[in-house]
């Protein structure tokens, strides 16, 4: 099969995500206070990463209801919106912010960094030039 | 009956034909079919929402039946095939056996990572990584470059300690047994251990590296372990707990497996020690 069958559900995504920032208690809830998260936009060994607050900060992604059961098999990624965007050379790199404020990307799953701009230069290093796959975003 | 052994004292016989299993899932489409499971999961557990797989209570267990359904998808090409475990506390160098041409094969090369040698190198055809976050399309590797040291058995023995299964807040901020293992909060014992192999390992895709079942299956062990010194411990939550998986629901993607259901290994599985 071709390489791109698959690729693509690697950091597959879904528009229909219920951010309901109701439903998040205060301390549990990505605003845009804190440390680093002003925007940036910078070449970082030659890759341009840039990082910017989205305009649904403040609420989080976790999909409400349906709690435990009910979800069928085959869940792919959700697009949760943790109140920041992070492009590298124009495509996104997959972020989530910890319960501590510090950040992950799909691309460094089990390090945490303290800024999504420490995030972005280590995805661009652990890239080593090559491209993301593109966010594809599936209906649930 | 099933019993994992320590990988290190797999023979040569033991290994091919857990390679050769490997290779044959691989074939056929259904090994991938895990890593994309695996790859949805943790892009969709989050500290704040609905988590199953990471970052929550139902971590291990969650695992503990991943590990079972891919081990009967081995035992299906081979019954005889088991999951080894990795004692990361002991075979922690890249010139560990496991890493051998025989088995794993070893690091990547410096600057993109390929792995060179061993039947999982891009050279030998039969490893191709179709679920991935970038365009590369080789296994790639950085043994011991990008983490301290893996975690020492004393660092083991001290996570091993902790009596409380979990707590409240259920995440990767919680203080306990199980977020101490997954390794979010001290040690970082199974987290650093991605780290340090490098590559795939490090990214949501991990389970492109073989070495992801190895290290699982001795993570799972720690589990047993822990529950073997602290026979009045055990998981929590109980109760329904608002996006963590409690003692009596059941888990995605199967629906009808509970985490009281996976406490006990010895139906599905046991140790060589
Ligand atoms: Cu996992
Ligand atoms: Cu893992």
């Amino acid at each position: 099969m071709s390489a791109g069958t698959f690729a693509g559900l690697a950091v597959a995504a879904t528009a229909a995500v219920n951010a309901t920032a109701a439903k998040a208690a205060p301390s549990e809830r990505q605003g845009s206070q804190g440390s680093g998260l002003e925007a940036f936009d910078e070449v970082y060994q030659g890759r341009r990463i840039q990082g910017a607050p989205t305009r649904g900060a403040g609420s989080h992604g976790g999909h409400g209801g349906g709690h435990g059961s009910g979800h069928g098999g085959g869940h792919g990624g959700q697009a949760h919106d943790f109140g920041y965007a992070v492009h590298l050379d124009g495509d996104e790199l997959h972020i989530m912010r910890n319960a501590d404020g510090t950040w992950i990307s799909v691309v460094n799953h089990y390090e945490t960094f303290a800024t999504p701009r420490q995030l972005a230069r280590a995805a661009v290093t652990e890239l080593h030039g090559a491209d993301l796959v593109p966010l594809v975003l599936t209906s649930a | 009956m099933t019993v994992r052994k320590n990988q290190s004292a797999l023979t040569r016989t033991e290994k091919r034909r857990f390679v050769d299993a490997l290779l044959e899932l691989k074939r056929s489409g259904r090994y991938d079919e895990f890593v994309t499971t695996h790859n949805g999961f943790i892009m969709s557990d989050t500290d704040q929402g609905e988590r199953v797989g990471h970052r929550s209570p139902s971590f291990l267990p969650w695992h503990r039946r991943f590990l079972i359904d891919f081990e009967r998808q081995l035992q299906e090409v081979d019954p005889e095939v088991a999951l080894p475990y990795w004692d990361w506390t002991v075979d922690r160098t890249p010139s560990a056996s496991l890493w051998a041409d025989d088995f794993l094969g070893g690091s990547g090369r410096p600057g993109d990572g390929k792995v060179m040698s061993g039947r999982f190198a891009e050279a030998s055809g039969a490893w191709e990584i179709n679920i991935r976050v970038d365009q590369r399309p080789y296994l790639r590797r950085a043994l011991g470059t990008g983490a301290r040291q893996l975690p020492t058995r004393a660092e083991v023995d001290a996570v091993l300690a902790m009596p409380v299964y979990d707590a409240s807040p259920w995440n990767s901020a919680s203080t306990s047994f199980r977020n101490h293992l997954e390794g979010w909060r001290g040690a970082n014992l199974h987290n650093r251990v991605h780290v340090w192999v490098g590559g795939q390992m490090t990214t949501g895709v991990s389970p492109n590296d073989p070495v992801f079942w190895l290290h699982h299956a001795f993570v799972d062990k720690l589990w047993a372990d822990w529950q073997a010194r602290h026979p009045d411990s055990g998981y929590l939550p109980t109760t329904r707990t608002r996006n963590v998986v409690s003692l009596h629901d059941t888990m995605r993607p199967w629906n009808d497996v509970t985490p009281a259901d996976m406490l006990d290994h010895t139906p599905y599985y046991t140790f060589d020690a």
